[in-house]
Order: C-alpha cells, then sequence, then structure tokens
C-alpha cells in the first residue's frame, strides 16, 4: 500500500517572545491520502496557517513529524504547491510570467516553461489576460492566476490557505467550482483552509475543526455528498445539518 | 491626456513667465545696470551670439555628467545590493555611506585635482560622489520593502537568495531606483560644474570662472542658463527611460 501523501504526527508549535512563550500549536495529528480534498477550518488566530507554513517548509516545528509520500526528511520546501491568503503576483510580469515563476526558479528551458503556462491558461479559461499585467485583474482573476502559478509548480500536492476568504459570495461560488474542476484534472491531494463552513463542506472529502488558541483538532468530519459535487448540494437536508453542528461548535470556541 | 498636462504644468509656467517679464521690465526700466544684470533676452542674445564657443564647453560638461551619472549607477546598485544581503553588512556600511556625504566636496575636490590631474577624471569623481548617495539609498529601501509574505512564497518554492534577489526583489526595487535616480540627475550637472571650477581646461565651470573674472556677467549667465536647461533634460530623460522599462509600473499608477 501507498503512503499516505502527507502524514502529521505530534506537531507543535511554540513562539518564544523573550521570557514569555506562546502556545500556538498543541499536538496536531493529520492524514492526507493520495487525491483527498482536506480542509481545516477553524476561528481566526487558531494557528492554522502556522501549521501550513511548517507543512510548507518555510516553519520549524517545534516537535512532532511530518512525512510526505512517507518522506520525513526536515527539507519540505519545494514539495508541496503553497499558496498563502495574498496572491503575491509580480506587478512587473505579465499573467503568463507570473504563472512561470516556479518553472524559472526551477531552471526549465523558457520555451518549455512558456508552453506549460500556455497550456494551463488556455484549459482554465485565462488564455484571454495571458498578457495582461495583474494590476489590471480583478480579485477573483488574481486569486486564479497565483492558483495556476502553485499548481504549475506542483500539482500532486497544494496547499491552499484561504485563497478565496477576500472574495464576494459569486466571484467565490464560481471560484470554487472552478478548483473543483482543476481538482479532479490532476488528482491532486489538496489541503486547504478556511473559515467559511459551507466552502468546507462544498469542496471537502474530510474536514478537520480545529479549536482556538492554543489550536488542536476538535473533530473531525467525513463528508458524504457525491461527487461532482454542485452547489445546489448545500441546500441538501444533510449539509444543512452538518453545517450547523460545524457553525455552532466554532461559535462555541469563538467564545462570543 | 493634452489638457492634463496643460493643468499639470501651465501654473509653473505661468509663474516662470512672469517672473522674467517682471525681470525683463526691472532691468529695461533702467533700475539697474544691465552690465550687472543683464535681462533675460539680452542672456538668450549673447548664448546665441556665443554658442560655437558655450556648445564646446557645454559638450565636456555633458560627457563629464553622463560619465559620472553611469558610474554613481552601478556603485548606488552595487551598494544597495551590498546593504541588502545581511544585516552585518548594512550595519557595516551604512553608517560610511552616510559618513561620506559629510565630507565637504570644496575641500575635496582640490584634492582630487592634485591625485588625478586637470582632466576628465577627478570630474566624473565628483559628480559620482554626488549622484550615488540617493541611488543607494533608494535602491537600498526598495529592496527592504519586499513583502515577507512573498519571500515566504519563494522559500516554499526553495528559491536561492540569488534566485529571490534576481527575480522578485530587484525588479520590485526599480520605481525607488528610478526615485533616486531622478534625484541624481538634478545633481549631476551641478558636479561637474563644480568639478570644473576647481580646476579644468574645458566645461562650463570654467567658461562660468573665466567669464567673471573678466566680468563678463551676461556670459555667465548665459552658462547658467544652459547648465538649467541640461539638467531639466536629464531629469526628462531618467523619466522617459523609467517610462520605458517600467510599463506596468505607470499602467498601475495611472488606474489609482
Amino acid at each position: 500500500m501507498n503512503p499516505p501523501k502527507l502524514l502529521v504526527q505530534g506537531v507543535t508549535k511554540v513562539y518564544h517572545d523573550g521570557r514569555r512563550s506562546l502556545e500556538t500549536l498543541l499536538p496536531i495529528d493529520l492524514a492526507l491520502a493520495t487525491g483527498e480534498f482536506v480542509s481545516i477550518i477553524g476561528p481566526s488566530g487558531c494557528g492554522k496557517s502556522t501549521l501550513f507554513n511548517i507543512i510548507a517548509g518555510v516553519e520549524k516545528a517545534s516537535s512532532g513529524t511530518i512525512a510526505i509520500d512517507g518522506n520525513a526528511s526536515e527539507v519540505r520546501a519545494g514539495k508541496a504547491g503553497y499558496m498563502p491568503q495574498q496572491p503575491l503576483l509580480l506587478p512587473w510580469r505579465t499573467v503568463e510570467e507570473n504563472v512561470m515563476l516556479g518553472l524559472d526558479i526551477r531552471h526549465t528551458p523558457r520555451k518549455k516553461a512558456q508552453q506549460e503556462a500556455h497550456e494551463l491558461l488556455k484549459r482554465f479559461g485565462l488564455a484571454d489576460f495571458s498578457q495582461n499585467y495583474p494590476g489590471t485583474l480583478s480579485g477573483g482573476m488574481r486569486q486564479r492566476v497565483a492558483l495556476l502559478r502553485t499548481v504549475l509548480f506542483n500539482h500532486d500536492f497544494l496547499l491552499l490557505d484561504e485563497p478565496f476568504g477576500a472574495l464576494d459570495a459569486l466571484t467565490r461560488l464560481s471560484s470554487q467550482m472552478w478548483l473543483l474542476d482543476l481538482w479532479q484534472e490532476f488528482h491532486s491531494s489538496v489541503l486547504f483552509i478556511t473559515h467559511d463552513v459551507r466552502e468546507a463542506i462544498l469542496l471537502s472529502d474530510r474536514i478537520y475543526v480545529l479549536s482556538a488558541r492554543p489550536g488542536r483538532i476538535l473533530r473531525i468530519v467525513e463528508v458524504e455528498l457525491p461527487r461532482p459535487r454542485q452547489p445546489e448540494q448545500l441546500a441538501w437536508e444533510q449539509s444543512v445539518q452538518l453545517e450547523q453542528q460545524l457553525v455552532t461548535l466554532l461559535l462555541k470556541e469563538q467564545g462570543s | 491626456m493634452k489638457l492634463r498636462w496643460v493643468a499639470g504644468y501651465g501654473p509653473a509656467f505661468v509663474l516662470a513667465v512672469a517672473l522674467l517679464a517682471f525681470w525683463e521690465l526691472y532691468v529695461r526700466s533702467g533700475q539697474v545696470n544691465p552690465a550687472v544684470l543683464p535681462s533675460p533676452t539680452a542672456i538668450i542674445q549673447a548664448l546665441i551670439d556665443n554658442w560655437d564657443v558655450i556648445s564646446v564647453h557645454t559638450l565636456q560638461t555633458l560627457l563629464e555628467t553622463v560619465l559620472g551619472m553611469a558610474a554613481a549607477t552601478l556603485l548606488g546598485l552595487l551598494l544597495a545590493v551590498l546593504l541588502d544581503i545581511s544585516s552585518w553588512t548594512r550595519r557595516a556600511i551604512y553608517p560610511l555611506l552616510v559618513t561620506s556625504q559629510t565630507i565637504p566636496m570644496i575641500a575635496l575636490a582640490p584634492l582630487l585635482l592634485i591625485w588625478f590631474g586637470f582632466d576628465l577624471g577627478p570630474k566624473v569623481i565628483v559628480v559620482t560622489l554626488y549622484c550615488f548617495f540617493p541611488i543607494a539609498v533608494a535602491c537600498a529601501d526598495g529592496l527592504a520593502s519586499a513583502d515577507p509574505e512573498l519571500m515566504k512564497l519563494l522559500r516554499s518554492m526553495r528559491a536561492s537568495r540569488w534566485q529571490a534577489l534576481w527575480l522578485v526583489r530587484l525588479p520590485g526595487a526599480m520605481p525607488a531606483f528610478f526615485s533616486g535616480l531622478r534625484i541624481a540627475a538634478t545633481y549631476s550637472v551641478t558636479g561637474a560644474i563644480f568639478g570644473e571650477y576647481v580646476g579644468a581646461y574645458q566645461g562650463l565651470g570654467i567658461y562660468m570662472q573665466t567669464s567673471a573674472n573678466s566680468h563678463a556677467i551676461i556670459l555667465v549667465f548665459a552658462a547658467i542658463l544652459v547648465t538649467a536647461v541640461l539638467s531639466l533634460l536629464l531629469f526628462g530623460l531618467v523619466s522617459l527611460i523609467e517610462r520605458i522599462a517600467l510599463p506596468w509600473y505607470h499602467a498601475a499608477v495611472a488606474r489609482v
């Protein structure tokens, strides 16, 4: 049997600020099978992004192990396509050149990188914008470009940190369906952070609910809705019930 | 576009014309000896009459200025990158950089003459010393202003320090670099003239000095006029290069 895409065991994080120390993550266990779509929801400031930075290899865990494809090496950077909350597009690069950034860093020959970026933009409906600068794009478009940049760097394993958090409801919904399309195309394994319960239900196979800081896993929920997912499914009885449960749980955690 | 241009420069143009008209009338009314304060029209006439001589000196000054600016740009960029490499290099270099600007040029210029002679060299050095500082400081600030989230993204893609510098930080620092370059451009001609004033075979600075010594005040004014026009042209040239080099920046600024 293949090892899971990602196995997080007993990962903690403590920040030290002079004599004070701040516990951000209590031991976290988490698994993501190959091709799975798993979401993490939790109140704001619960350490979701910290966990992500640790998995992406840009921050160190205080303890615990993380294995990607069964490999528990300390050097994890480059093994996941990591997308932070802001799109962080480079304003001096065109859309196509932004999507190519990861390949440039890997020294992929320019011609080949251009071709791959072009095909990806065409497949996911952004070909018309490929020569635009990001400054001319809407928020939703920028987020899609950032996602394609992430996918072109590594489409096996995606770490997406609230990619649609700043979008209006309608743009968010169309972006979510667009993401599902992309996920099915590449059979990616996705770990997805959100604070939006409906978003988590619509997209995920499984949802981890994190507590307020210090973050620990409160509950793990399997989402049994059939694939391919459609927005209507959110109105189904089981979705509404699940949403109610999760919202109640999160409200209690937020302490308000 | 045209209207906006008029709105932008119109008031400055009107004020300048008014001041010149006042000056002209004041001299013509006989309140002051025209040999001591010549009128603007007389200055332009003198400039035309002596253009064959003045043009030779202008070319010399222009050559020194352009060479000095080129050297200052290279030095400024190099220092900015050195300042940015680590906090250690910043702490080592920054105080020296600031101290270098406290040395009075009026004391240094004659020494340069003694060390390097009456030729081009010392003038180019004076221009460089005048101009590298704003370029280095502006560019270092631009490099330091790179978004930390963006740096995190690059680390997650396993970009090396040099890749981060070359692909992200330097291009991102270009608007700041050009701000520094514009300031330097306005200083540069004055720097060259100062260098010549101390001792030279040719150039507007030495021309001004010999004219003043022979009480040809009108020729001093003619040389000042050329200096001003030269400085404005250089400023305009830098702005033009910036527009061509950073199309994305102006597209973004125009929209705001």
